[in-house]
């Protein structure tokens, strides 16, 4: 899928590296951690704003819940936004870039538009009123099905969906500038003079040679979303409490601070495990990006 | 001609934001005037009567076009008697002046950084201007606000918390905003400087024996500054949603904060009319914006 020199120039890159084994750590911290916690960590307590300290190491919040806790799962969420919005975003822009670039001419031109309208549309706000809009429908449709997972989650399902159908726009530029070049290329040709259909061209020969490409702004699309996630549940309209993510973990620290007394442990933790996170994909994604693409470097 | 044409498809991309933000509207759950107690049938129907919300979903998005058409964005359903425009009038100017000034930031400071990056290529410079780039992508307004006001506002006391009024209110709000939107710009700009210093008429004007500084400010810089011209359609959509978070973070009373009350308080008319002036901005800026690119670059009238 990709070079072996493309992943041999990303390993002599340290920043690169580096980031590699802090998303695994972070990663496995948050999906594994929590079970070597106390579950009661969770739920409030009577300890109210402890500063950090061997108990609670992250120190307590409004509700004397352990902020270690409250960071591990809430990474858990955002996460699983991430990289769920992240795929649903690879689906469309995939096949919107793949069919814009193989039909050419007029097909091409009126879809490019639209990525360029949708590009200067504060698409945020639209999501922000859809999933307002479609939150009790689905809650609805799933009760009715008796999918009770699904009424607990909904949100987190109209997040992925939402956040999955705004980020898909530099997909689709990327993935029609790849297909506009490699139509032209000789195994594309022959195996259309075989009388391969158009279909089997896109998804038999085309696809697997986007596949490196498509991967690398996959990690590059990741951070996007935890963005975007995180801007919806700062402002109270993302994940609803008590769930956290680290968007609401970061509202409740932000809320925290004040003239009088700041309790920063409940902003500075939450800012640090986001912020080293998205660094650490952006790193990688951008090394990795630059290992296909040597030409700016 | 090319101009009618953009206008044309200007007017129908709005008619399309309109559309959408009154289906999706209509279709979120509970009305208006759904609140801890229940309102006689009757006095509810006047309500909705005066508030333009009841016949059928057709006569109620005819009506509203032809209102929006005339230039009125109707009442609010929340704050009482004031209409959507007097609302608008008031706070949209602080938000125009908080994202315009994010704006000059972010482009200076991009543009700027971003060409000293690209002259100094492979230097420490460029190291630490890429990073620091990087860094400020990653670091989203929510958590670089709440950090300045933590760390200027509250610890060294340089600046006010938040609130609104002089230049000094307006400087961390401005940074925040402009910080993650400089970087993106700085980026593109340092790839797009160093193709171009490899162009070329750069290399003809090095022979002329123009001096260093003034290959890339007034040779390259015209060339370079392209991609950047067109990326400010999106950085204006960027800044204008990054505005609620900065605005909510520093209690700036500027249109964001209305945005969320509005989603909350199912305030349909003002939700609405602030989503449909956002876009109407946006739109005509990015009209702006295209005009200055043909100007700039002669190339494209060729082609087009």
């Amino acid at each position: 899928m990709l070079d072996p020199r493309v992943i041999q120039r990303v390993r002599s890159n340290p920043a690169a590296v580096i980031s590699g084994c802090f998303l695994g750590i972070m990663a496995l911290a948050c999906v594994a951690g929590p079970w070597f916690l106390s579950p009661s960590l969770g739920d409030p307590g009577l300890l109210q704003y402890a500063p950090p300290s061997l108990a609670h190491p992250f120190g307590t919040d409004l509700n004397g819940r352990d902020v270690l806790y409250r960071v591990l799962t809430g990474g858990r969420i955002s996460l699983l936004v991430g990289i769920c919005g992240a795929i649903v975003s690879l689906f469309i822009g995939t096949t919107w870039g793949l069919v814009a670039g193989y039909a050419g001419g007029r097909v091409d031109a009126l879809m490019m538009r639209v990525v360029d309208v949708l590009y200067s549309v504060p698409r945020l706000i639209f999501i922000l009123i859809a999933i307002n809009a479609f939150n009790a429908g689905l809650q609805g449709w799933a009760a009715s099905l008796g999918w009770e997972w699904l009424v607990g989650s909904s949100r987190i399902a109209i997040l992925v969906v939402a956040l999955g159908v705004i980020e898909w726009l530099t997909m689709a530029r990327i993935v029609r500038g790849q297909v506009l070049s490699m139509k032209e290329r000789q195994f594309v040709t022959a195996a259309r003079a075989l009388g391969q259909s158009h279909s089997r061209i896109l998804y038999r020969h085309l696809l697997p040679n986007l596949a490196g490409i498509i991967l690398i702004y996959l990690t590059l699309t990741i951070p996007a979303v935890i963005i975007d996630e995180s801007f919806l549940s700062f402002l109270g309209l993302g994940i609803q409490a008590p769930q956290a993510s680290w968007g609401s973990l970061l509202a409740d620290g932000a809320g925290a601070i004040n003239p009088i007394r700041s309790f920063w442990w409940l902003l500075v933790f939450p800012a640090g495990a986001m912020a080293s996170t998205l660094l650490a994909l952006n790193f990688l994604g951008d090394a990795l990006r630059d290992g296909i693409d040597t030409r700016a470097g | 001609m090319a101009l009618i044409k953009r206008l044309a498809s200007m007017i129908g991309v709005l008619f399309c934001v309109v559309t959408i933000t009154f289906l999706l509207i209509r279709m979120s759950p509970g009305g208006p005037f759904d609140g801890e107690r229940k309102i006689p049938a009757e006095i509810e129907r006047q309500l909705l009567a005066k508030y333009k919300l009841d016949g059928s979903l057709w006569q109620q998005y005819s009506g509203y076009l032809g209102d929006l058409v005339r230039g009125d964005l109707r009442l609010s359903t929340k704050y009482r008697n004031r209409s959507v425009n007097e609302i608008l009038a008031q706070t949209l100017p602080v938000t125009l002046v908080l994202g315009g000034v994010a704006f000059l930031i972010a482009v200076i400071a991009g543009v700027w950084l971003g060409t000293v990056a690209a002259m100094r290529r492979r230097t420490w410079r460029d190291h630490a201007a890429m990073f620091a780039a990087l860094a400020a992508i990653s670091l989203p307004s929510y958590i670089t606000g709440p950090l300045f006001i933590l760390v200027f506002a509250l610890t060294l006391g340089w600046f006010p918390a938040g609130g609104w009024g002089g230049v000094s209110h307006l400087i961390l709000p401005a940074l925040t905003l402009a910080a993650p939107a400089a970087a993106v710009i700085a980026r593109l700009m340092r790839g797009s400087m160093v193709e171009t210093l490899e162009m070329d008429f750069i290399r003809t004007a090095r022979a002329k024996g123009v001096g260093e500084t003034a290959v890339v400010y007034r040779h390259a810089l015209r060339i370079a500054i392209l991609p950047v011209v067109s990326y400010l359609g999106p950085l204006a959509a960027h800044l204008l949603t990054g505005s609620i978070v900065v605005e909510t973070v520093f209690h700036i009373p500027g249109a964001g904060g209305f945005f969320v009350h509005s989603i909350l308080n199912r305030d349909g008319f003002l939700l609405g009319g602030m989503v449909i002036v956002y876009c109407l901005l946006l739109v005509c800026f990015n009209l702006l914006v295209d005009m200055a690119y043909g100007l700039l670059d002669r190339r494209i009238k060729t082609h087009a």
